[in-house]
């Protein structure tokens, strides 16, 4: 019995230690599979999601540099956020919605946003490329920010393109594509 | 916890008869570490994700001094079609005629074994050089130098990934996929031009010709 005891205790200081909590993204979405190997970095991801509808989501890592990203946006765009709205950001790990609607998606509660966010989306328009100004506001608070981009495998290309563009214009020519590793049960779909 | 046997003032008789025993039963501290152990188990994230880095050329204009000419007998432009279909054709027009376009798909003997092919002799010079890498001729950093140098060999191919607006993202992933597996390090993902599209339809109409002859 103590020799178990001792095992149980040892896995589960192990399993402890080494967890990372999977955190919920606010989209879902099915990555390609590749055959690339490499692993992402764990710090200072900016994730750019895109569902395979074409929605636009962003989200970055560390929770003061949320909040300093949200005053930034704020002072661009006229939006004046309360400590409180702030701190409620900075839990946020991805979102996707326009500007103008995020003090209302603050104040709301975490079941009303999970509805919220499957129809929303952060506009990404010639007209209105909120997008590119939250790439470059994070851009300006840290420049050790790299750029992911988990696509899903049905979103149609223009989507794609669109988002290609707006990086491209902001000089960020380097970036990650998430992918999922490829198993011989995803090459058989394939043909 | 194990209790402790109180001393009592009425003597050894009675103390020899309550002689209690010293182990503790670990059974519920042993569930609950199991149980804990499943929890952290079924929490974490063991697999990372992986991921593909790309670098794509700047906006700004390059001086034309500066500008690689892709030679239009080394270039493959690879379009990718609606349905995972892919079309590729080699060069570019000339003196009017159009080259001549292939349609395949992303399968091994697809896109993949007309790469292969025509990356071939670079394909046998890596083989070469990881034959001898194997045998512990010269170190890990000489055999990336040595890789890369014969990766950007005047006789590989240039390839050209243009994505039409009907195919999805995991053919752009599947094409630079096979860019990976094909050991082609100069590709690039351009936008595709009229002509391209202009391509696309001629093949289609003429693949499709004689199917409605036989009908």
């Amino acid at each position: 019995m103590t020799a178990m005891c001792d095992v149980a205790f040892l896995l589960l200081t192990f399993f402890m230690l080494t967890s990372n909590f999977t955190k919920k993204e606010a989209a879902v979405v099915v990555t390609p599979s590749s055959i690339s190997e490499i692993k992402i970095p764990e710090r200072n991801i900016m994730l750019i999601l895109v569902d395979s509808k074409g929605k636009l989501f962003f989200g970055i890592d560390g929770q003061e540099n949320r909040i300093a990203l949200l005053e930034k946006m704020g002072t661009l765009y006229n939006i004046q956020f309360n400590s409180n709205e702030l701190k409620e950001f900075s839990l946020i790990n991805s979102f996707g919605l326009p500007i103008n609607q995020m003090k209302n998606y603050l104040a709301m509660k975490q079941e009303e946003r999970d509805v919220l966010t499957g129809a929303a989306g952060i506009p990404c328009d010639s007209a209105d490329n909120q997008l590119k100004n939250w790439v470059s506001a994070t851009r300006s608070i840290s420049k050790e920010y790299r750029i992911a981009i988990k696509a899903d495998q049905a979103t149609a290309y223009p989507v794609i393109k669109k988002l290609m563009g707006t990086l491209q214009s902001l000089n960020e020519n380097r970036y990650n594509l998430i992918t999922t590793l490829e198993t011989s049960a995803d090459l058989e779909q394939k043909l | 916890m194990a209790e402790i046997a109180k001393n009592h003032r009425k003597g050894a008789r009675k103390r020899r008869a309550k002689k209690l025993s010293t182990r503790v039963d670990f059974t519920p501290m042993v569930d609950l570490g199991f149980l804990l152990i499943t929890f952290f188990m079924l929490a974490t994230t063991l697999n990372k994700p992986q991921t593909m880095e790309i670098a794509l050329p700047s906006k700004e204009k390059t001086p034309e001094s500066e500008q690689t000419i892709v030679k239009a007998s080394k270039a493959i432009t690879i379009l990718l079609g609606k349905a995972n279909t892919v079309y590729f054709y080699e060069g570019t027009r000339v003196n009017d005629v159009d080259p001549e376009v292939h349609a395949t798909n992303f399968s091994p003997a697809g896109l993949r074994q007309f790469l292969l092919k025509r990356n071939y002799e670079v394909m046998a010079k890596i083989r070469n050089l990881r034959a001898e890498k194997n045998k512990k001729r010269f170190p890990e950093a000489e055999y990336e130098k040595q890789l890369s140098a014969i990766k950007k060999d005047k006789s590989a191919p240039i390839i050209l990934i243009k994505a039409t607006d009907e195919s999805v993202y995991r053919n752009l992933i599947d094409a630079l996929d096979e860019m990976a597996i094909c050991n082609i390090d100069r590709y690039a993902i351009v936008d595709i031009t009229p002509f391209d599209l202009d391509l696309i339809a001629k093949f289609n109409t003429l693949t499709k010709a004689p199917d409605v002859s036989k009908q």
